[in-house]
């Protein structure tokens, strides 16, 4: 049920009760950016229901779909009239979902369930990484994508049983590092090796649910979890967290950076709230204006320059309540830096903008 | 007959009269008066009176002749001439009486006029005698004028022969003097000679004579130098060579100089005394510190179980300080103020005499004693003080506290001796930071107290899991009774303790200020030790250190997974509560009328501790909820996780885990049954238990899912379920909690429910899961709705999950209601 949301609309809450043929409650559980696309503003929902086709609202490309039952993930092709990327009447879209194509399954029968489906952030889109239990899979996709061979495992071993429950892929260092969650503890990897390159053990009091990383400083990492907190990691440093933001009053599922400016920070809990963060003090933007800036101002500038001076706290922006359940995904657009969306249990995608006097405030 | 007839006429009786009459006549003659005259005169105006002087016979006659009769006349005149024979008698007697004494007086007069001839004629003779003396002498004298002149002379030469006698013998008396050591006697001759000597130095002789008596008195002084410089010499011995090389005209700077040297060499090797003590005690310190300090009798406040160092054991293993202040004191101290006030005697109190005077030597010599006081007072000091940091252990402060009053005191007589100095207000700052030092002591030795009791504590709530039997030997401080401690009586004990240790340790700093302590009247004890100090540094930094310990319990505890016993968090959140509402104010007025605070300075308020307090308890509370809500979601989110919810069998029973979570929440609500009251709760149905469940899952829950499968009605699952969250209000899982029973349960229950639907929402049902579910639901609802302030929000987080359940089923087809109730009551 995605969509081109035109950039006039400041604010869109849309109840993505997605499934035309639909007749039964949908519950929704993911939601993705298409990647790719860089004109339309594209989400993907998955969803989670037994007696239906699972189904992705929009594009394949970068999407795992979780059936609990089959415990299985394939990779899909999206509908070719998006590829070309030509024509989206918004009733045509909304009205007519297109189907996917199935290119092919991720066969992993033999390493149980899979937690996560990742691609590889950056290159030809040829490698997909796959947590299943407390294996780590490396796929290549070969044939046009239609066959996955695994390349590659890591299992990590220790008492207990252990499971992953979240990864996400650098996209720094040339795609070579991972890290993943497990338990309370988070865990770097090295592709290349397959080993492990850092731990760190109780990173959250309960189970870690999300990571994401900066993508603009490269060893800075945010993870998220049950103890309702929000952690930033320095990965060089992992006896202490860089910082802790502790405002949800529930297990925090999904955390996600803002691609471009990454002070902004999307956090999406089950106590039905998205909460967007300003993080100036740990972003890749220094606080204020530069000396250089100092030169080059005029008098008017100065006048402008002033009010940029005061310094931007950390804190949050705003509290959006328009859940009514759990929230379990959030996500930035692609093609929009201001734009985001978050998607609850009762199905229900709801997208919004970055306020407008931030904007401004970050832009000049 | 007339001369008869008066008399013939005079009774006889009146004879007295008469004589009385002589008398008075001889009294008149003699010139003496009588007062009875006046008397007489009256009586004497009567004629007829025979006495009076108007006497007339013829009225008197003429009268009797009338008056009386024959008879009468007859006695009357032979009385009368009776009276008339005997007057005539006495006046004869008289008269011969006078007579004789006329002749003898006669007799007498005549001898005398014979006497004064004679004398006359010698008194003649006396006086030609005495005018042959008085030429006699004048004559001598003339003539022995001019020897006499002649002999004054002579005596005057003869002294002055005496003078010089004395002169020419000087050199060898002043060597004999050198040779018996008289100095003094020596010193006091050359300087009557030296005048003398000086002036006639021309002469030759004198000069001569001068010259001996430079080379004895020089030799004299290098002897009494030497005697100087020899350190053995006493105070007394040292002070007389002193004087006596002042008036030899040493120069006094030198003097002073070398004085202050000799006594400074002294001093210094009570000062290394002491040093080298200092360095004992601390080399014992060190070596004895591995062997187990064992002196428990005199610690009143430790804590039985710590086997760490307890902090109040002082290290006692050298000299105590009272020794060593003591030391100090007899020992540099007196002898300095020794050294000070002979000193004083030597140089500057000394009258000032001729040339002295103008060198004015007492103000150059004050500012070298001054000098040289600071300097040695100084090291002092640093000795002082390093014994003091020394003195770590808080367990008897009356003895640092008698030590530094003893110091202060002592060099009070500095003061005295010496007023300008500098050397006391020193002292007196040495004692103020001794005394701030201590607070500081004081305070960390009660943050390792209260830790320790919580430690104490800690172990008292574990033994009776570990070992119900031996639970007393092991958490024995706290408890003495060898019955597990409740929790009510854990925390007495404890608030207890701390309140004790906060009270004898108040009393222990209050040494400082007690009345007999001479310092206790410095500015500083009276005003800032006391609200800076004691009330500020001390009791506020103490609670707020408690509040913030146990804010700190709730971090940690969170990382790390529960590291400390929720009971303990309850516990503190209580004894935090307390304190806010009226330990702090305790313990605040307590130090105030202790030591009489007065707030000069701004002081932490009441109400910002209790502020303090209150929010820690909060925290402790939230904290408790969120461990307690944790160990149960961990116990229902295991039960979930671990089991295939698709091939199970049908439900026969509750499950296991539910039963334990309803026993759990049932002894949490015990646990905080003890220390926090009820709490209000919105009024429920009287039976909540079965009819509102019934009527929640016949009527809501069975609207809400049934329809899922019955593909007919779609649209009204979603209408209805969201008309109903439309009117159910948005759950704050983890809300803050009031201080009472029943929040605290409503906050542990919502959490947990809330883990066993996120949980129940990632599985897969088959249709005895939905069942199980359903079943285990129940059984919770049955026993849960209790607990909570509001039953309906156990409802419909349970509804819920049954509803998630439903849709996460692959064949939801729910168990009849009835069959649910009767598994459920029959387990």
């Amino acid at each position: 049920m995605e969509r081109c949301f035109p950039f006039q609309t400041s604010v869109t809450v849309y109840k993505a009760y997605t499934r035309v043929e639909s007749d039964a409650n949908t519950i929704a559980r993911a939601l993705t950016a298409q990647t790719a696309e860089t004109d339309a503003i594209r989400f993907l929902v998955g969803t989670q229901s037994l007696k239906f086709d699972n189904q992705i609202t929009n594009e394949p490309k970068r999407l795992s779909s979780e059936n609990r039952v089959l415990t299985c993930a394939a990779v899909w092709r999206m509908p070719p009239e998006w590829e070309s990327g030509s024509h989206e009447s918004p009733d045509d879209s909304s009205n007519n979902p297109q189907t996917l194509e199935l290119l092919c399954h991720l066969d992993n029968t033999a390493h149980g369930s899979v937690a996560c489906v990742l691609w590889e952030p950056l290159g030809d889109g040829k490698r997909v990484i796959s947590l299943a239990e407390n294996h780590v899979l490396l796929w290549d996709l070969q044939e046009s994508s239609t066959k996955a061979t695994i390349s590659s495992t890591a299992t990590l071993e220790g008492k207990g049983q252990l499971k992953f429950t979240a990864g996400k892929w650098s996209p720094h260092h040339n795609s070579t590092q991972l890290v993943t969650a497990n338990d309370t503890a988070i865990r770097g990897w090295d592709l290349r090796s397959m080993s492990q390159i850092y731990c760190i053990e109780n990173a959250h009091g309960q189970l870690v649910r999300d990571l994401d990383f900066n993508p603009n400083k490269q060893y800075y990492l945010a993870s998220c979890g049950d103890d309702c907190k929000v952690k930033f990691w320095d990965v060089r440093h992992i006896n202490e967290p860089v910082k802790c933001l502790e405002e949800h009053s529930h297990w925090v599922w999904s955390v996600r950076y803002n691609h471009s400016h990454d002070q902004l920070l999307l956090t999406g809990s089950s106590d039905s709230r998205v909460i967007l963060s300003n993080m100036v003090s740990i972003s890749s933007e220094p606080f204020g204006h530069l000396v250089d800036d100092d030169d080059l101002s005029d008098n008017e500038e100065n006048q402008q320059e002033d009010k940029g001076k005061e310094p931007l706290q950390d804190s949050i922006i705003a509290t959006y309540e328009e859940h009514e359940d759990s929230v379990y995904a959030v996500e930035w657009s692609a093609a929009d830096p201001w734009l985001f969306a978050s998607l609850s249990y009762d199905g229900r995608l709801v997208i919004n903008r970055v306020p407008r006097a931030l904007k401004y405030r970050i832009l000049l | 007959g007339d001369g008869d007839l008066p008399s013939a006429t005079t009774p006889p009786d009146s004879d007295p009269t008469g004589r009385r009459r002589v008398h008075s006549m001889l009294k008149l003659y003699y010139g003496l008066n009588e007062e009875g005259t006046a008397a007489e005169q009256a009586e004497s105006l009567d004629p007829c009176d025979i006495n009076g002087p108007h006497f007339d016979p013829e009225v008197y006659l003429n009268k009797l002749r009338k008056d009386c009769s024959l008879c009468e006349l007859m006695d009357h005149e032979s009385c009368m001439v009776k009276q008339i024979r005997s007057l005539d008698s006495d006046m004869q007697t008289l008269v011969y009486e006078n007579y004789n004494k006329f002749i003898s007086a006669t007799d007498t007069i005549r001898k005398m006029k014979n006497d004064f001839k004679k004398m006359e004629d010698e008194m003649d003779c006396l006086s030609a005698n005495m005018a042959a003396i008085t030429e006699f002498s004048a004559r001598i004298s003339g003539t022995l004028q001019d020897q006499h002149a002649q002999i004054t002379k002579l005596s005057g030469v003869h002294t002055l022969l005496r003078k010089l006698q004395f002169l020419f013998e000087l050199p060898a008396r002043l060597n004999k003097c050198l040779e018996l050591q008289a100095y003094a006697q020596a010193v006091s001759a050359h300087r009557r000679a030296r005048c003398v000597l000086q002036q006639y130095s021309h002469m030759p002789s004198f000069r001569g004579i001068q010259d001996d008596c430079h080379v004895i008195m020089e030799q004299l002084a290098q002897q009494l130098r030497q005697k100087f410089r020899d350190g053995g010499s006493s105070a007394k011995d040292l002070s007389e060579c002193v004087e006596l090389l002042l008036q030899l005209d040493e120069p006094a700077e030198e003097l002073c100089d070398k004085f202050l040297s000799h006594a400074q060499s002294r001093l210094e090797a009570d000062l290394q005394g002491l040093e080298a003590e200092l360095k004992d005690s601390a080399f014992t310190d060190t070596g004895g510190g591995s062997v187990q300090k064992t002196s428990p009798g005199s610690n009143p406040i430790s804590p039985s179980s710590s086997s760490v160092i307890n902090p109040f054991l002082s290290p006692t293993a050298g000299t105590d300080i009272l020794e060593f202040i003591d030391r100090g004191c007899n020992e540099f101290v007196s002898s300095l103020c020794l050294v000070i006030a002979s000193y004083q005697e030597l140089f500057i109190n000394r009258p000032q005499e001729g040339e002295l005077a103008s060198k004015n030597i007492p103000e150059m010599a004050n500012g070298k004693l001054h000098v040289f006081v600071d300097t040695l007072a100084a090291r002092y000091f640093s000795l002082v003080e390093r014994r003091i940091q020394e003195e770590k252990g808080v367990g008897d402060n009356s003895l640092l506290v008698r030590a530094l009053d003893r110091f202060h005191r002592r060099l009070q007589a500095i003061t005295k001796l010496l007023p300008g100095s500098a050397v006391p207000s020193h002292g007196t700052e040495i004692v103020v930071r001794a005394a701030r030092e201590r607070i500081k002591q004081y305070l960390s030795a009660l943050q390792t107290f209260y830790h320790d009791s919580l430690t104490d504590v800690r172990q008292a709530l574990a033994a009776p899991r570990l070992a119900v039997g031996g639970a007393s030997a092991s958490g024995g401080g706290v408890t003495s009774k060898d019955a597990t401690p409740s929790l009510p009586e854990l925390l007495t004990s404890l608030s207890n303790f701390i309140l004790n240790q906060l009270k004898s340790v108040l009393a222990s700093v209050h040494l400082f200020t007690a009345k007999d302590i001479t310092f206790s009247n410095k500015p500083y004890f009276k005003g800032e030790f006391c609200s800076q100090g004691v009330r500020e540094g001390l009791v506020v930094s103490f609670i707020k250190f408690i509040c913030q310990s146990s804010r700190q319990y709730c971090e940690s505890a969170g990382d790390r997974g529960g590291s400390t016993p929720p009971a303990l968090l309850l516990l503190l959140s209580r004894l935090c509560l307390d304190y806010e509402t009226s330990t702090i104010s305790y313990i605040l007025t307590l130090t105030d009328e202790q030591f009489l605070v007065q707030h000069h300075t701004p002081v932490t308020p009441v109400t910002a501790l209790c502020a303090e307090a209150r929010e820690a308890a909060q925290k402790l509370l939230n904290h408790y909820v969120k461990v307690q809500g944790l160990i149960i979601s961990q116990m229902l989110r295991k039960s979930v996780e671990t089991r295939d919810w698709v091939n199970t069998i049908e439900p026969r029973n509750v499950r296991a885990v539910m039963k334990r979570v309803v026993e759990d929440t049932t002894s949490i609500d015990v646990q905080v049954g003890l220390l926090y009251e009820e709490g209000v709760r919105k009024a429920h149905s009287s039976d909540s238990s079965k009819r509102t469940f019934s009527v929640y899952s016949s009527s809501r829950q069975q609207i809400r899912y049934a329809p899922s499968y019955t593909p007919s009605a779609p649209m009204d699952t979603n209408l209805l379920s969201n008309i109903h969250k439309l009117f159910s209000e948005r759950i704050d899982i983890f809300s803050p909690v009031e201080f009472n029973k029943v929040s605290v349960l409503t906050g542990i229950i919502k959490i947990s429910l809330k883990t066993f639907l996120e949980c129940v929402r990632i599985r897969t049902f088959g249709r005895y899961g939905l069942q199980q579910i359903q079943v285990d639901c129940h059984y919770l609802q049955m026993y849960l709705w209790r607990f909570v302030s509001d039953e309906n929000l156990v409802h419909f987080l349970l509804d819920e999950i049954v509803g998630s359940a439903a849709h996460r089923c692959l064949d939801p087809s729910p168990m009849e209601q009835s069959v649910i109730e009767v598994i459920c009551e029959r387990g």
